[in-house]
């Protein structure tokens, strides 16, 4: 459940931040759908609530852009499960991301904030 | 996104699919887990997920291309459409491939003739040097393209600057070696830099330059053509160092041209080229054409220099005319030299090549484009017409699916995704036919005398007309009743119910408009048919002053007989004499020129001291020539054995001569004089005959003065031939073998050519029998397509008022009142249809005036004939759907409501 305070972000978010999320996630170890998709959630404390079945168009994207590739494995519990893992192009781009990222989140706080 | 992904997207779906059902199965697990019942946990995980359809659909369009996919399902609707109503799918395949492909026939012989560049490399950079304006007209003329004289030639060759390099050329009929038979070859005479003025290079061997064409040269080179390298030596390269004999002389082969080089006159090919120098060999000795500065045989080609353009090739060649002119000045009379000393050289561009096609069939050609074009629209218009009605058919359909959100776009490219596909198939059809059609169109140019090569191989040019046409086409019947089906309020329609909705009387008006077209344009070409149905015949018929039924012309060759030019006379009265002894003729003659043969001469001559500025038609004959072409003497005597060369001059002139140059009073007994050059007296000649008019060099010319005289007393006699006219009671073929006998025992050296009569006038008019058949074909298609169109609208208006006329029935209307009334709209739309059919004929009909012979475009008993024949033909058409309207049954028409 989301804490008080804290309003659940979705739909609206924008698509570049979740492929960001993705790779992110993905940089740690491979995982599949499920895991990503509550990864993204638990580590965010639920503010940023995916729509799980909109996590997969954004996995088809990433992969169809090379960043990630896929391959069926075996889940925790004992199902298949196609896994996801980050390739050498896709760890340049959450490099490239993060750093853009970080630009745009000072640059609005200085605007927000003025010293 | 990948190619091989929109390919596969139909696999990469259910790899979605699975992929989704494992993360319903891992949340459900870990839900059970927390404690939940199966099922709880199982709908739990689907709300976690959300719609799986949404997601599946969006991965499906990132893998595909939007309009590629509905342009496939489009076109598979298509398909399923038209093996639906495979009957309407084959007529309108057939009827536009018949159409693309005759349009497409026409065009590649256009193309070929007209429009295409020679194969050779920057054709752009040739240009054609000749006298600019009407060029010469007094002296011989030979080949097909007598533009220079050879010592002109030379002095050009020689002073010209524009072009980096020139040559002439000739063509000439060669007699290839066998004794006794004829054999032809087309040959050129080249010279000057020909093949590497052209940049063509040979397939093997080496090709001629300028070094082979030396005067007096005295063997020769010879070039062969890839084609009678092929006919001739199976192509075999052991041809190369073969000799070949042409008009009695040898030559060695020393190369093959490529395949695609034809010359450089389209609408002919060539078999052998020699150089110029070898000239002299091909003609009777002493007769040769090089040195002679009246004797009209070659033309010329040249290579602009860099930076030169024609128009500055062409100043610098005015620059040096007055001195060439000057210095090449033949022996002519005062007013022929005044002429020949201003005759000024220009360039033209001749990157399409040269041709003696393009100035008599090129109109013809435009003509036919415009009927096969006329004729496509006529049958495109027939395909709107069910097209228009199956667009009502689907009404509610459509109107359902715009309610539902359709975009009009998309349902205008369903509808169009039908009209699309017959269009496209027809045109690959036609396109398939197209070269056979226009190789048969070539055949039909060919004759005995003039054998016609056109390489109609296709290029971007036909293919690019080819899809300009099949868009056209589909335009017409395809997008018209596309947007009109999609023009419709779905409110309105879907309120209506069942029947019609208001604006598909509208829709109907369209199809009306379709048929008057229709009737209009194919009483058009019904007009142009039975006009050129009617040039054809009236020359066929016309009097020609002769009688061609059993008359055979007869050639004699004698240049490799051997025979003393002195000997000559005596030789021809033995063989005349001979066969006109045989049984069957009737009578023979000797004759200088055949009429309708190709050949004519003409002579200036002085009447009372005055020159005449017309030369006048002149023929050398024997005594029954008059008798032997049927021509009647109206009065006078025949000339006969005393009429030789000691003996005083006669001549037999016909009625247009004493018309022109004696005011019609009889001419026997006055005199003429032969015009000749300064310095040689003039021949006097008594006429001592008059003849009925005859035609001489064609049939379309009007009777023109003509003069006789006896052969002995021909002051420029040929000498390598015999012509000869026979008259014979018996079937031409046995005739023939009796005078090649004759022939035969006098010299068998001698080569004998035979044509009938019959075939030389045939062959005269090529042209007019071959667009009387092509354009009576259309015309008759045309209304043929027409009548169809009528008999479909007035079927469906009884359809569609089925109800109405059960009423009227019902009401007491009979049978007949039926019949009128359906007749009544057929007569409508004929009566609009024909009016402006008739207008449209008579703006267009100046096109065609000058094809015409014996009538004008407007000839009113031709306007006449087309509209009752097509007035009838539609009638026909209609009673059938009128005739079907009356013996409705009232009460069954009613019921159906």
């Amino acid at each position: 459940m989301p804490k008080r305070g804290n309003r659940p972000i979705n739909g609206e978010m924008l698509q570049g931040t979740l492929d960001l999320l993705v790779l992110r996630t993905l940089a740690i170890a491979p995982a599949h759908g499920h895991t990503i998709a509550h990864v993204i959630e638990h580590q965010s404390d639920a503010v940023l609530q995916v729509e799980h079945g909109s996590l997969y168009p954004a996995l088809h994207r990433l992969e169809d852009r090379g960043w990630i590739a896929s391959f069926w494995g075996t889940s925790e519990n004992n199902r298949r499960a196609r896994y996801y893992r980050l390739t050498p192009a896709g760890r340049r781009q959450l490099a490239e991301q993060t750093t853009r990222w970080n630009d745009i989140v000072r640059a609005i706080n200085r605007v927000l904030k003025p010293a | 996104m990948s190619l091989s992904r929109f390919f596969r997207r139909a696999r990469w779906d259910e790899e979605r699919a699975r992929e989704m059902e494992s993360y319903l199965a891992i949340e459900a697990d870990e839900n059970v887990a927390r404690g939940m019942s199966p099922d709880d946990a199982r709908a739990a995980a689907r709300r976690k997920l959300g719609n799986v359809t949404l997601v599946r659909e969006e991965i499906y369009r990132m893998n595909t291309i939007g309009w590629a996919d509905s342009l496939w399902q489009d076109l598979r609707f298509g398909v399923r459409l038209l093996r639906r109503t495979p009957g309407f799918a084959l007529v309108a395949i057939l009827s536009l491939a018949l159409g693309v492909g005759a349009n497409a026939a026409v065009f590649e012989l256009l193309n070929a003739l007209r429009l295409r560049t020679l194969p050779v490399s920057h054709p752009e950079q040739l240009a054609e040097i000749r006298i600019a304006g009407d060029g010469p007209l007094t002296g011989g003329f030979d080949s097909r393209h007598p533009n220079l004289t050879n010592p002109l030639w030379e002095l050009i060759r020689d002073r010209q600057q524009g072009f980096s390099s020139v040559f002439a050329w000739s063509t000439q009929d060669f007699e290839l070696s066998s004794i006794g038979s004829s054999r032809r070859a087309e040959g050129l005479w080249v010279a000057g830099d020909f093949f590497s003025t052209l940049a063509v290079h040979p397939l093997i061997g080496r090709l001629l330059a300028a070094a082979d064409d030396q005067r007096g040269c005295a063997a020769p080179p010879a070039i062969i053509s890839y084609g009678f390298w092929q006919r001739e030596y199976g192509a075999d390269r052991a041809a190369l160092g073969r000799s070949l004999t042409l008009d009695g002389h040898r030559y060695e082969i020393v190369g093959v041209t490529p395949q695609e080089f034809f010359g450089v006159e389209v609408g002919h090919t060539f078999d052998v080229a020699v150089p110029l120098c070898a000239e002299p060999f091909s003609r009777p000795s002493g007769r040769s054409s090089l040195d002679r500065r009246d004797n009209w045989f070659l033309a010329a080609i040249g290579r602009l220099k860099p930076g030169w353009t024609v128009e500055r090739a062409s100043a610098q060649l005015n620059a040096i005319s007055p001195a060439t002119f000057r210095d090449t000045l033949p022996n002519y009379g005062p007013e022929d030299e005044r002429a020949y000393l201003a005759f000024r050289l220009g360039a033209f561009p001749a990157g399409t090549g040269l041709s003696d096609l393009r100035g008599s069939y090129e109109a013809p050609l435009w003509l036919l484009l415009a009927t096969t074009a006329l004729v496509l629209l006529i049958a495109c218009a027939n395909l709107a017409n069910p097209m228009l009605a199956r667009a009502t058919a689907r009404e509610r359909e459509v109107a359902v699916r715009l309610a539902l959100g359709a975009s009009r776009a998309r349902i205008v490219r369903q509808m169009l995704a039908e009209s699309v596909l017959i269009a496209a198939v027809g045109a690959a059809v036609g396109a398939a036919v197209a070269q056979s059609l226009s190789t048969t169109l070539v055949s039909a140019l060919t004759t005995t005398d003039d054998r016609v090569f056109v390489d109609v191989s296709r290029d971007w040019r036909v293919f690019a007309f080819v899809a300009l046409v099949a868009c056209a086409a589909c335009v017409v019947f395809g997008v018209v009743p596309a947007l009109r089906a999609t023009r419709t309020d779905p409110a309105a329609t879907m309120k209506a119910g069942g029947r019609g909705s208001s604006d598909s009387r509208e829709r109907f008006h369209l199809r009306r408009v379709l048929v008057v077209a229709q009737v209009a344009l194919s009483l058009v070409l019904v007009i142009g048919a039975l006009l050129f149905v009617q040039t054809f015949r009236n020359l066929m018929t016309v009097d020609a002053g002769f009688r061609v039924d059993h008359l055979l012309a007869v050639q004699l060759d004698v240049r490799r007989a051997g025979v003393p030019r002195d000997r000559l006379p005596a030789l021809y009265r033995r063989i005349l004499e001979e066969t006109g002894r045989q049984p069957g003729i009737a009578s023979a003659a000797q004759v200088r020129n055949v009429p309708i043969g190709g050949s004519f001469s003409n002579r200036d001559i002085v009447i009372d001291g005055v020159k005449r500025n017309e030369p006048t038609n002149f023929n050398a004959i024997s005594e029954r020539y008059f008798q032997t072409m049927g021509t009647s003497l109206l009065a006078g005597r025949d000339f006969d054995d005393r009429d030789d060369e000691r003996a005083p001059r006669v001549a037999i002139v016909t009625e247009s001569f004493a018309r022109v140059y004696f005011g019609g009073q009889n001419p026997i007994g006055r005199m003429f004089q032969i015009d000749e050059a300064p310095g040689n007296p003039r021949p006097s000649y008594t006429i001592v005959g008059l003849a009925h008019d005859s035609k001489y060099s064609q049939l379309r010319e009007t009777f023109k003065p003509l003069m006789f005289v006896p052969f002995a007393q021909d002051p420029q006699q040929p000498f390598a031939n015999l012509r000869l006219v026979v008259r014979s009671t018996l079937p031409l073929a046995s005739v023939t073998s009796e005078v090649a006998a004759v022939v035969r025992e006098e010299n068998p050296a001698i080569v004998v050519i035979f044509r009938t009569m019959e075939a030389q006038v045939h062959d005269s008019l090529v042209r007019e029998r071959l667009m009387a058949a092509l354009s009576g074909f259309f015309g008759g298609l045309a209304a043929l397509i027409a009548a169809i169109g009528l008999y479909g609208v007035l079927s469906y208006t009884v359809a569609r008022r089925r109800n109405e006329i059960g009423i009227r029935m019902a009401l007491g209307a009979s049978r007949a009142q039926v019949v009128a009334m359906v007749m009544r709209e057929a007569a409508i739309l004929l009566a609009i249809g024909l009016v402006v059919g008739a207008i449209a004929a008579l703006g267009a009909g100046r096109a065609a005036s000058a094809l015409l012979f014996g009538l004008t475009p407007h000839d009113p008993s031709t306007l006449a004939a087309s509209v009752v024949s097509l007035a009838v033909v539609a009638v026909a058409a209609s009673y059938v759907p009128a005739w079907r309207a009356s013996r409705l049954e009232p009460t069954e028409a009613l019921r159906e409501e």
